[in-house]
């Protein structure tokens, strides 16, 4: 022991020196502080990630082994699969209509808001209240108002002398009652573009009341091209979240009726937890992935034309 | 020509009062029709069974019956679901400070090999459809023996699973001088020092946004806890209440809209006295909560 304790000193002197440089230090700390971010996108996103395109390759029920089926069940779900499709259909219907819907409300309470308006906080905290809350109980309430024979909705129509519509069990309608519902949440969008009227400008109006522009002109000729980027992000961030709506058709009408509100989130849900069908579900989630991507990717190839961004050239005018 | 722009001018006044009232009218309707599904709610959980079903219905439940919030609590394990809630919302946001806290500074103060390579797959894994990595991941806890605990909804929040935590922390990290780290490394700190003597104190207003934003997420969180757990003692409260919809004996409305009123109330409470911060975390990350 003693003889140990002599010789280690004179070994760390000479041959092996386990003192890093600065810089190596500062780069060990850094993977290791980033380590688990690191471990959690290996083991949470990238494995599974690879894992689940494997999946979607084979049939499997979780109790026999997988099948690997190469891309049958792409082909399958293409060209075979009229529910896939419905489903795919009415997502798109959804986003298609609801997304603009809600930019636009948004937009509208927003400027509405960006001026000299008395109990500003209080309109702007009731109108972002539906984006604190949770999309169960969101559906819940609105299952209960959307009711045909004791729902609100229907009780507020007869006054008008309306008959019953049945908003959850008309095939032909239901779609139109989610987007209704979708509308009543416009004030997340309200507030990140808030956010934006009050950074443009003020000069630009001036300058554009010096030229007489009326309300409606300095509206579509200024504020909107200001907050394009934020309009932008809006729409971009509705796309992602719409295609992928699940509670909101799970609680209100699960799917129903004849599957007229099957969101195709919910139809890879049954495939995966009701059916057992992994292999099929995970084939699904790929196409939804490309779907988000493929649309994404347009309105950012769109964007060259209609987002302002301030400091470049483009968009003034070649 | 004065008395052009006069007339003009005072054109233009009465113009604008009626843009103004008009507006009003708008924002007050606007403000009814969205608050109006909670008074509704809050009045349907008052009701008694025969209420529910009266037309023309009742706004003002007559006599009210506050007894149906006791039901909830006592009858149907409400309140363990919501201490459920609370536990996986406090042990998953404290995981995600963490962890995405120590990454942030990482990718916004330290340098190291592939940093910036691997913040552009960060960013990327914020774009992620989740449903890409549920099936698998599902499979991978059901094999580790996890379902009906609380590890699939809670760990993956210890492994900055969600990055935008991250990307936000960071964004804030960047404003702070890095002289502060170097004066820090003068003294003989170490950069964990720095970070958590240092960094960390001077985010608390960047970590309160981040903590509330999660925790929010967290609470109303629907479709891990709807595959993870499925023992009626372990649910948490968002997927609890779904219970209360019964296609075979009938909804007892009254209970549900009970149940979802002490289900929206803490999350309403916490956004009415951090909404200064909330929004303006909405506003500066420009990002949905």
């Amino acid at each position: 022991m003693i003889r140990g304790a002599k010789r280690a000193p004179a070994a760390i002197r000479h041959g092996l020196n386990f003192r890093l440089t600065y810089k190596q230090s500062e780069a060990l700390s850094g993977i290791l502080m980033a380590a688990p971010w690191i471990l959690g996108f290996l083991f949470f996103v990238a494995g599974p990630m690879i894992a689940s395109l494997y999946l979607a390759m084979t049939r499997w029920d979780l109790f026999t082994p997988p099948r690997f089926l190469g891309l049958d069940n792409f082909h399958a779900l293409l060209t075979d699969d009229n529910t896939f499709w419905l489903s795919f259909r009415v997502t798109t219907l959804y986003a298609v209509f609801s997304v603009p819907i809600q930019i636009a409300v948004g937009l509208a309470l927003a400027q509405m808001l960006n001026q000299k308006i008395r109990l500003l906080g209080m309109f702007r905290s009731v109108y972002y209240l539906p984006s604190v809350l949770s999309g169960v109980s969101i559906a819940i309430m609105f299952r209960w108002i959307f009711g045909t024979q004791y729902g609100l909705l229907n009780g507020a129509l007869k006054l008008l002398g309306i008959d019953p519509i049945s908003w959850l069990g008309d095939p032909s309608i239901v779609l139109f009652s989610f987007i209704l519902m979708s509308v009543w949440g416009s004030g997340a969008n309200m507030l990140i573009y808030l956010g934006a009227l009050q950074s443009v400008p003020t000069e630009l109006y001036e300058a554009a009341e010096v030229d007489g522009a009326g309300s409606f002109r300095k509206f579509f000729k200024i504020t909107v091209p200001m907050i394009t980027p934020v309009i932008f992000f809006t729409l971009v961030n509705g796309i992602i979240l719409s295609l992928q709506e699940f509670q909101t058709p799970f609680i209100l009408t699960n799917g129903g009726p004849a599957n007229a509100s099957l969101f195709i989130v919910l139809y890879l849900y049954r495939n995966a937890f009701q059916w057992f069908k992994m292999g099929y579900a995970s084939a699904i989630a790929w196409i939804i992935f490309f779907y988000v991507l493929v649309l994404s990717l347009l309105v950012l190839r769109s964007s060259k034309a209609w987002v302002y961004y301030e400091g470049s050239l483009k968009g003034r005018g070649e | 020509m004065t008395a052009w722009s006069l007339a003009r001018k005072a054109n233009r006044k009465r113009t604008d009062a009626i843009q103004k009232f008009v507006i009003y009218l708008i924002l007050i309707a606007g403000a009814v029709i969205v608050l109006f599904p909670f008074l509704w709610t809050f009045s349907t959980s008052l009701k008694t069974p025969d209420q529910v079903y009266q037309i023309p219905p009742q706004m003002i439940p007559d006599p009210a019956d506050p007894l149906n919030y006791a039901r909830v609590l006592v009858d149907r394990p409400f309140a363990r679901w919501m201490l459920n809630s609370l536990f996986v919302v406090v042990v998953s946001t404290v995981g995600t400070l963490l962890s995405c806290s120590l990454a942030a500074f990482a990718f916004s103060r330290l340098r190291w090999p592939l940093r910036d390579k691997l913040f552009l797959v960060l960013l990327a894994t914020m774009m992620l459809p989740t449903q890409v990595t549920l099936i698998p991941t599902f499979i991978l806890f059901k094999e580790l023996g996890w379902i009906n605990t609380y590890f699939p909804i809670t760990l993956p929040a210890w492994f900055a699973r969600n990055a935008f935590y991250v990307f936000l922390l960071r964004q804030f990290f960047m404003t702070i001088p890095l002289d502060l780290d170097d004066a820090a490394r003068m003294d003989g700190a170490s950069h964990l020092q720095v970070y958590w003597r240092i960094i960390l104190p001077m985010s608390k207003p960047a970590l309160g946004v981040a903590a509330l934003m999660f925790a929010q997420f967290k609470w109303r969180e629907f479709l891990a806890p709807l595959i993870y757990l499925n023992r009626t003692d372990s649910l948490t409260a968002a997927v609890g209440l779904r219970t209360f919809m019964d296609e075979t004996h009938g909804t007892d409305w009254e209970l549900m809209m009970a149940a979802n009123i002490m289900f929206m109330l803490p999350v309403v409470i916490v956004f009415f006295f951090t909404q200064r911060y909330m929004i303006q975390g909405v506003v500066i990350t420009g990002v949905k909560g």
